[in-house]
């Protein structure tokens, strides 16, 4: 076996891999899309959103967590793993307080423009209408804790490339949520700065630089010019 | 031979499907949407006609086919007025943020009714003897902000806050085509 000539299919795509990559890794070198939301390539993977689940030789697994291997079969955009996929995310935005309209971040948000991508017309459940804090502390950041969806991309960032951190995850199930490393569990009692990486991974409206959030007016940004699987890692236009 | 003269039968007289729209807890910015289908708005004329619907002022829904709920549910008569429509509308149809999960006025959901009452008609400031209005002929408000898929059944969903002319257009015309509609990137919005 040539390790160089290492391939599987995609949804019928012959698409080459190298040693120790995942199926996610490889399709986004090829220029192929799966829904993620959790996963960004300059991190270790957390496979906690599962929107990346795909069908690896006939067995449901996470593509940014399963190795890629030569001549596995993979599917992916089929009916069945997209109508589960939009099934996670109808329960992602019963889930938090997910109002677009109100929402900095529409429009750049990777969260709606999966959805878009998947058609949700509705969150189809009842909505929980959780009651979580919005802090203002920090000069020059807000945190709105009613958008997270638990990806830990800023857990990672901090603490995988600041070497901060500033953020982890906190409580089980439900009740799950993000916190922040300060006495009084308050940004701005942090060393979180805006050039931390931390501060630029959020993919949903969580972590908002303040003072620029409408400075690209609704119906501008990057998921309104073209839809998110148009570009395997999305690049969210600077606030 | 003589041939009978004829006269060419109506064979293409459909009856026109009876459209209701209403708003519940919404803003009437859908509705705004709606006519901003402009001139296509003829076009539709010749193919529906308007129950219930603030374009015609009347007050209740008789036996539609396509009823158009904007906004979502906040107090007793947005959900007589719902159940009115789907006890009467073959296909119901949420238009906008509001109907389709609370939208801006499911913000006062993690507040208690009482503290929201009591911050619009006493705390505010400039208000002086304020009292909440308890007219019997007010409805009563619920206590949180529901969708209307909470209430009733739904059939289609048009997201957006609100959506554009042409997603309301694209949804009625597959409907009236009788495809199953589909709003592509462009046109499917959340804000």
């Amino acid at each position: 076996m040539n390790p160089d000539k290492q391939t599987f299919t995609l949804d019928g795509k012959t698409i080459p891999f190298c040693n120790g990559q995942t199926i996610i890794q490889a399709a986004m070198d090829a220029g192929e899309y799966i829904p993620h939301l959790c996963f960004n390539p300059e991190f270790k993977p957390h496979g906690s959103c599962k929107l990346c689940t795909v069908k690896a030789d006939g067995r449901t697994t996470a593509s940014c967590t399963q190795f890629a291997q030569d001549g596995m079969v993979v599917e992916s955009n089929t009916k069945e793993i997209n109508d589960e996929r939009r099934v996670l995310l109808q329960m992602l935005f019963v889930e938090g307080n997910h109002f677009c309209p109100s929402c900095e971040k529409s429009g750049n948000c990777q969260l709606q423009a999966t959805a878009y991508e998947l058609n949700m017309m509705s969150p189809h459940f009842d909505q929980f209408f959780p009651d979580r804090p919005l802090d203002a502390s920090h000069p020059e950041y807000f945190l709105d804790l009613n958008r997270c969806i638990l990806c830990s991309l800023c857990v990672r960032a901090s603490r995988d490339v600041d070497g901060k951190n500033v953020f982890a995850l906190s409580g089980r199930g439900i009740k799950s949520h993000v916190i922040v490393n300060a006495q009084s569990g308050q940004l701005g009692d942090t060393d979180f700065a805006g050039d931390d990486k931390a501060a630029q991974v959020c993919p949903v409206g969580v972590i908002l630089k303040k003072r620029v959030g409408f400075s690209v007016p609704i119906g501008k940004r990057s998921f309104d010019e073209q839809p998110i699987s148009a570009t395997p890692h999305p690049v969210v236009k600077e606030a | 031979m003589n041939v009978p003269e004829m006269t060419e039968p109506e064979i293409n007289v459909k009856p026109k499907l009876r459209v209701a729209t209403t708003s519940l807890a919404g803003c009437f910015g859908c509705h705004m949407s709606f006519l901003d289908i402009d001139e296509r708005l003829f076009d539709l004329l010749e193919l529906v006609e308007f129950d219930r619907s603030p374009l015609t002022d009347i007050k209740h829904c008789g036996p539609c086919d396509i009823g158009i709920i904007e906004g979502g549910v906040c107090n007793a008569e947005n959900v007589h007025v719902l159940r009115e429509f789907r006890a009467n509308c073959k296909i119901l149809i949420a238009i906008g943020a509001c109907a389709i999960n609370g939208g801006l006025p499911a913000q006062r959901n993690h507040l208690p009714l009482s503290i929201v009452l009591e911050e619009v008609y006493h705390a505010q400031h400039g208000l002086v003897d304020g009292f909440i209005p308890n007219d019997p002929e007010l409805p009563l408000p619920l206590d949180k902000v529901h969708p209307i898929h909470e209430v009733v059944q739904v059939d289609y969903f048009i997201p957006g806050c609100p959506p554009s002319g042409d997603a309301i257009w694209k949804v009625l015309t597959d409907l009236l085509a009788g495809r199953e509609p589909e709003l592509g990137h462009g046109l499917i919005h959340y804000d």
